[in-house]
Parts: structure tokens; sequence; C-alpha cells
């Protein structure tokens, strides 16, 4: 039986080990989205839509600000080598780097290493190698190295506080990042609809679920035909799919279980876990076509704001005394 | 190829490490000890004679490469840009025999005991004081005196927990104290990380000899926080106290908490409320009783000492006085590591413990007097000289190594304020075989051998083995381009 409660976890190295696991899980996903990007997604004229990454991350301004050319071309180097973006994966990662070093007495030596020979990597890229031609390459490098650090996370990271505090840190992100892929694409491709069946159709709505790693995983359901309703519902409902909405909900309430029963945090948690009740609820009373008929981007926006709430009521229950941690606050999106 | 390689004996082709060695006109740790070889020194001898000059460097590169990867590195700040630099390794061992280490041992036990004494006295009956063993304006004029401590009872009456004294050999081999260390030494985890790189790289040097363990350090430490928390508290809660991620020696605060166990903290995880200290964390607040703080004096508490200091804890220093918590080192510790107050150690020692100092120190003029000062001036070429409130080898001038125009320069700093120097002999310091870029060289060398003092004196039976990797150079600090090496005491 694992037991919880023998060590009290400083706040400062809860807040940081959550960070350090939702950045690490935001920098996979965005070198995911940005491969796919590359590949699969183009608009009307057959050009690679990057400005649709740029609203996904809800950095229009930013990205007009350090690019008044406003050429979404350059959304490869601000998403991956741009130290002015604390969004980019170079960010990310010192960002990451800066967490662990905080949280180094709690994570092993492996783990320690790994992260520290990959932001090198990463500080050492320079932009002109991450660029097109490239991407390929760099973003594929870039998501084995989350997977490295994800399997040492498994194999190493001792089961107690710290450990429920990075798997909050990691599937709250899972659920962020799946209801923002879903709410801007679906946008993005809505109008399409008016033409069912064509080619660059099929094609667009694959690279939403090959941007979520979802597409051969669906495939094995063999769904009848491929609609937007069956690909939203399958990303949001699916609780076999690793990145669902449903499936990490359920994960981020186990883990608050998990702190309210064995680290006897019960009352601490009741709030929140009503809060994540709230949400699965709404979740599984509907099918993925009430929620299309309903007002899909209404609710993801809904969802998004339950879920800022969830993590500021972490914050405020488990650190309560800001300043706190290294990193977090200043990197954490604008809704 | 001339005719003496011709005829050479052919082992000579394959030649040791060591056959080229140009033994210099210095103890050598390992190729000149002035007398009978031990069997331990010869025994590595041997064995570094079986491998070869390009097998030492593949070696050396690869564990270099790995201390930079696993992130044992301090960190330099230039240009506003933090560098994560290693401390170079040199993977030749420096080898002390177990009659030394008896010696050293015996020797850094008493000089702690009557550092302890002398920490004690100063800051209650003053005897030392008035016997005339030290001026008193020394002591209390001095920067480090502090008088949150005057009349203060802490536990054990230990107020150097942790200590690292410098020792040098000179040209006879004798070990001297060159400093004590009684503030928050730091280095230790470097005599660990390198026993295990060490192990690591050359696992052909090291086995089967009676190489001493360093292993102990971390629970050992531990155990001396617990036995000086304070009375009454059973099960003690250790924390260690850091800067923070950006302090250069932040590498080792996390190794000393990890070995230990205990939370790493830094001033904002902890507030003291009702005098009693506290640490934030998720489940509410949770009482600390010892402190292992690696943040000196003037940063511990910003009502007492620096207002502006954010790395502290409001309120900590009067938990402190209070005896709700142990402070490991004691607060003014300072004054007994300071450079002025070394030149009355041998006096302090025989003082309170009735002894001679089993570790001699170096002959020291203090400027501050007049006689020193005259001597200093009227020798300088020949002086090392050094500001008292300096460390890491900062601002002192080696006279036979400066130019006419440098000791004239310092002779105008020296007379602006005589009171902040002290002079000493050049010392010829020992050296030992270090790879170098054109082969294997004689460098200068230094060794900090850690003590912990809870009911008794501990002393870490290894130590920190320093380089100055510049040829000649006799500054060891690894500010100031030294390296280290692993200090293999031998149990036999």
């Amino acid at each position: 039986m694992t037991d919880f409660t023998f060590n009290s976890l400083l706040s400062r190295y809860a807040e940081c080990i959550m960070w350090l696991a939702r950045y690490m899980e935001r920098m996979e996903n965005l070198a995911r989205l940005l491969e796919v990007t590359e590949t699969f997604v183009r608009d009307g004229e057959g050009q690679t839509a990057w400005d649709s990454i740029i609203s996904i991350n809800s950095d229009e301004e930013l990205f007009t600000q350090l690019h008044p050319a406003n050429d979404p071309a350059d959304a490869v180097s601000f998403y991956i080598t741009e130290h002015a973006n604390p969004g980019s994966i170079v960010s990310m990662a010192v960002a990451i780097r800066d967490n662990a070093r905080a949280v180094r007495p709690l994570v092993s030596t492996e783990m320690w290493t790994h992260l520290n020979v990959f932001t090198r990597w990463l500080l050492d890229l320079d932009a002109g190698r991450a660029k097109l031609n490239n991407l390929s390459a760099v973003c594929t490098h870039i998501r084995q190295e989350c997977q490295t650090h994800y399997g040492i996370a498994e194999g190493t990271l001792y089961h107690d506080q710290a450990w429920l505090f990075y798997r909050l840190g990691k599937h709250l992100e899972r659920c962020d990042q799946i209801t923002r892929l879903v709410d801007i694409r679906y946008h993005m491709l809505l109008p399409r609809e008016e033409r069912p069946g064509s080619e660059i159709d099929i094609t667009q709505w694959t690279s939403v679920l090959r941007s979520a790693a979802a597409y051969h995983a669906f495939r094995r359901l063999r769904p009848v035909a491929v609609t937007p309703s069956n690909i939203v519902g399958f990303l949001l409902k699916n609780e076999s799919f690793p990145r669902s909405l449903a499936g990490n909900l359920r994960l981020v309430d186990e883990t608050l279980t998990f702190l309210a029963n064995h680290a006897g945090l019960r009352d601490l948690c009741a709030p929140l876990q009503e809060c994540l009740d709230e949400l699965r609820a709404t979740l599984s009373d509907q099918t993925a076509e009430d929620i299309i008929s309903r007002g899909l981007h209404d609710y993801m926006n809904w969802i998004q704001r339950q879920l800022t709430q969830i993590q500021a009521a972490i914050a405020t229950t488990f650190w309560p005394q800001p300043p706190v941690g290294a990193h977090g606050a200043q990197l954490q999106r604008q809704e | 190829m001339s005719d003496a390689t011709l005829h050479a004996p052919s082992s000579t082709q394959f030649s040791g490490l060591l056959d080229n060695y140009r033994i210099p006109d210095f103890f050598c740790e390992l190729m000149n000890r002035q007398g009978p070889v031990p069997a331990a020194v010869q025994s590595v001898r041997n064995r570094l004679a079986s491998l070869d000059l390009e097998e030492l460097r593949r070696r050396t590169t690869a564990a270099e490469a790995q201390l930079y990867r696993m992130g044992i590195t301090f960190t330099v700040y230039s240009n506003r840009e933090a560098i994560d630099r290693i401390l170079p390794f040199d993977a030749i061992p420096r080898v002390i025999t177990a009659q030394e280490w008896d010696h050293i041992e015996r020797g850094v036990q008493q000089r702690i005991a009557a550092l302890n004494l002398f920490l004690h006295d100063i800051y209650h009956d003053r005897k030392v004081l008035r016997d005339g063993i030290i001026p008193a304006e020394l002591v209390l004029n001095n920067p480090n005196y502090c008088a949150a401590m005057i009349g203060l009872k802490v536990p054990g009456g230990v107020y150097v927990h942790v200590s690292g004294t410098d020792l040098i050999r000179d040209r006879d081999g004798r070990f001297l104290i060159l400093e004590d260390n009684a503030r928050t030494p730091s280095g230790v985890s470097y005599v660990i990380e390198n026993r295990h790189m060490m192990l690591r790289l050359m696992p052909d040097l090291a086995s089967g000899l009676p190489i001493r363990s360093v292993e102990e350090y971390g629970p050992r430490l531990h155990q001396t926080l617990c036995e000086v928390a304070p009375e009454g508290v059973v099960d003690p809660q250790v924390v260690l106290l850091s800067p923070g991620i950006y302090n250069s020696a932040y590498f080792e605060h996390v190794f000393l908490s990890r070995e230990m166990g205990v939370p790493l903290v830094e001033g904002k995880d902890l507030f003291v409320d009702n005098h009693r200290v506290f640490m934030r964390t998720v489940t509410g607040p949770r009482p600390v009783h010892a402190i292992y703080r690696r943040l000196n004096d003037e940063f511990l508490d910003p009502l007492v000492f620096n207002p502006d200091s954010l790395l502290g804890v409001p309120g900590l220093i009067e938990a402190y006085r209070r005896g709700n918590v142990t402070l490991a080192n004691a607060l003014g510790t300072g004054v007994a590591d300071d450079k002025a107050v070394y030149a009355y150690m041998p006096r302090i020692i025989r003082y309170y413990l009735g002894e001679d100092p089993i570790l001699e120190s170096v002959d020291t003029h203090i400027c501050a007097e007049p006689e020193g000062l005259a001597y200093t001036l009227a020798n300088l070429d020949k002086l090392v000289v050094k500001p008292v409130g300096e460390s890491g080898g900062y601002g002192l001038i080696i006279g036979p190594h400066a130019t006419a125009a440098e000791l004239e320069d310092f002779r105008h700093k020296l007379l602006e304020n005589p009171a902040n120097y002290i002079s000493q002999p050049v010392i010829g310091l020992s050296v030992t075989p270090t790879l170098c870029p054109d082969g294997v060289e004689a460098r200068h060398v230094d060794l900090r051998p850690f003590a912990l003092t809870g009911r008794a004196v501990w002393v870490l039976p290894g130590g920190l083995s320093r380089v100055a990797l510049r040829k000649g150079s006799l500054v060891v600090n690894s500010s100031q381009g030294g390296g280290s090496k692993d200090t293999w005491v031998m149990a036999s």
C-alpha cells in the first residue's frame, strides 16, 4: 500500500512538479501539432495553415507584436526557437528545467540528466535548423524526448505526494490541450461542411486526429463514416483514448481522490472534486451531436474556464502563500 | 628517431603514465616522498604505470562530459548570463596513507574543539580576551562578531557543526593548516561525486585497494543536526536552507538534502509564528527544528540583518534566540575563521586545551600590528599578502610571482588600510601528477577535510584535493581555474 502521508510535500515542490508535468505535456502537443500542420493542414490555396496554430494557442497578439509582417511562416521559429515567446518549445524547456532544478531533490538523477541534456540541445538549436525542410525531423526528436521523459518518470519517480501533483499537472494539461484542439479545428473546418466528401475535407479531418495521436486508434473503431461528430465524440468522450477529455478528467479525479484519502486532505480536496464531478457529468450526459448542435465552441470555452478555475483552486489550496514557485504563473495562458 | 629511443628498452614504447613525469623541486604526493615510499603509494604508482596517456585522456574526457550532463556543476555569472561549469576533474588520485590520516584527523578534531570553546568564550565570559591571549578589539570589532549571539546558550555548546579545514603540505611534506572555514564551507559534494566518478572511470585502478569510504557523510550530517536540535524534540525535522536555484553551489545543496533525505527549502518556504519555525507544505504548516543553512548570516533574517534581503525568514533569529530552532552553523562563527584571528590559533589551542597544536599553522604577520606591518613592507617580494575579509583567493598578492609595478601598487593598498591584511611566507606547496595539455605534469595541490560536530567531532575520511591547473600557480580555488581530484585515504 502506498503511503502518501509520511512526507509533507513542500508547497513549492508541489507547484514546481505540477508545472513541470504541464509544460512537458504542452511541449509534446505543440511539437505534434507543428509537425501535423506542416504535413497535412492546408488552406484553400494549398498553403500550410500556420495561423491555425496561432489561434489554438491564443497567441495572435504576441505573434503580431514580434512579427509585424504577420507572415504565418514565421510561426515555426515563433513556436520552436523564439525565447521572447514564453510558449515556445525552447522557453518551455527552460521552464521545465528550472522547475526540475527546484525539485531536484525529489527527481531521479536519470530524470534530471535527461532534462538537462534535452534542454541544452534545444538551446543550441538555431532557428535555421528548425526551418521548414527540417521541421518534421526536429519535431519528431522533440516528441521522442518528451516520451523518453514520461518513460523515466514512470520508471523512477517515487510514488509519493510529488508524484500525485505530477499526475494532476499532466492530466489537467491534456484536458486543456484536447479542448483547444477540438474547438479551433472544428471552427476552421466548419465552413467546408458545405462540400462534404471532398478529398481535402477528409485529409483535414483526419489531421485533427493525427494532431492528437488518435488516427490509428480511431480507425480501429471502424466507424461507418468519418464525420465531424464521430471525431469530436472520439476525442472528447472515449475514455480508452489516452488523450481524451473524459479519460483525463477521470484521471484528475482519481488523483484528487488519492490525495484526499491517503494524504489526509479530504477537506481541502472536496471543493475541487465537486467542480470535477460537474464537469464530468456534463460530458457524459451529452452525445457529440448534442454538444455540436448546442454549440461546441461555447461548451469548449466553458470547459476551459472550469479547468483554469481548477488550476487556480489547486494553487490556493496547496500553495496559498504566493509567491512560491520558480516558474508557473507567468507562463499560464491568458484566456 | 634518435639513437637513444632506438636503443631504449622496448617497454618505453608503451610507456606508463609516469615515465616522462618530471619530478619538481617540491614534495610530490606520489613521486617524491623524500623518504621510503609507503606501500599504498607504491601500489597506486604501479597501477598507473600500466595506463597510457591516450587512455587517460579518453577516460577524462568521458568523465567531464558525464559531470556536465548530470549537472554536477557550479554556476558562474558573466555579462548577466549564467554559465554552468564543471569543476575540472583530474583522474589521477591523490593518496593519503593511514598514518598521515591519523595525524590529520587528530589535528582537525583538536582544532574544531578549540574553535568551539573559543566561540563560546567570546560570546560569554570573554576570558580569552581578559587574559590577553588575543587582542580584544580584533574579536569585538570584527565585522563577523555577532551581537545577537552574546549570552546565548547553544545546544551542546557547538557553534561550528560543519567545517572545512584547508591544509597544505610544505617542501618537507609537513601538513600545515592554511585556513579554517567555519561558516558555510562548500565542496563536500565533490568529495563524494569524485569518488563515484573515479569508481566508474578507473575501476581497474581502485580495485582491491583499502580505500576508505566517503558514503557516510550524508547520514552523519543528518545525525549531527538531530543531536543539536532543541532539547526535548523527538524525531526533529531537519531542513537545508538554500539561497535557491540560482546560487552557484545549488548542486551541493541538492546533493546534501538528498543524501540526508530532508527538504531543501528556500526562505520563502519557511515562516515564523509565535517564535517557532514552520515550513509551508501541501498539508499545511509543519514545524522545523534544525536548519542546516547555506545562507550567510546577513541574509538569514531581514528583521535583524539586511532588511532588503528576500532570501531569509523574518523572525528566524528571535526563534533561534529562544531556543526553538537550531541553526547550523551558529551565527557569528566568522570571527573564528578570520584570517587575522588565525594567527592566534596556536595560542588559542594551548589556552583552552593545554596541548600543543597537532597540526601547525603557517607563520602569520598581522599588518594591523606595527611589527607585522614593518616586516611585511620590508619583505613584500618574499611574502603572500592576503586581505583578511576575502575568500576564494581574491585580492591577494604572491610576492615572488609579482612584478615590481604590482608590488608597488600593492604597497599603497596595504598602507591605506593595514588592518585589512596579513602576510605569510610563500610555502612551497606540495605537488601531484596531473593530466595537462602536454602530458602528466606536477601541479600544486591542497586538501580540505570536512568535519561534523555534534556530540563529538567526526572527520570524513577523505577530502577535497584542489589542484591549481595553471603551471606554477599556487591558487587552487575553483573560481580561479582550479580543478579537483579524488582523495584516497587508505585504511592501511
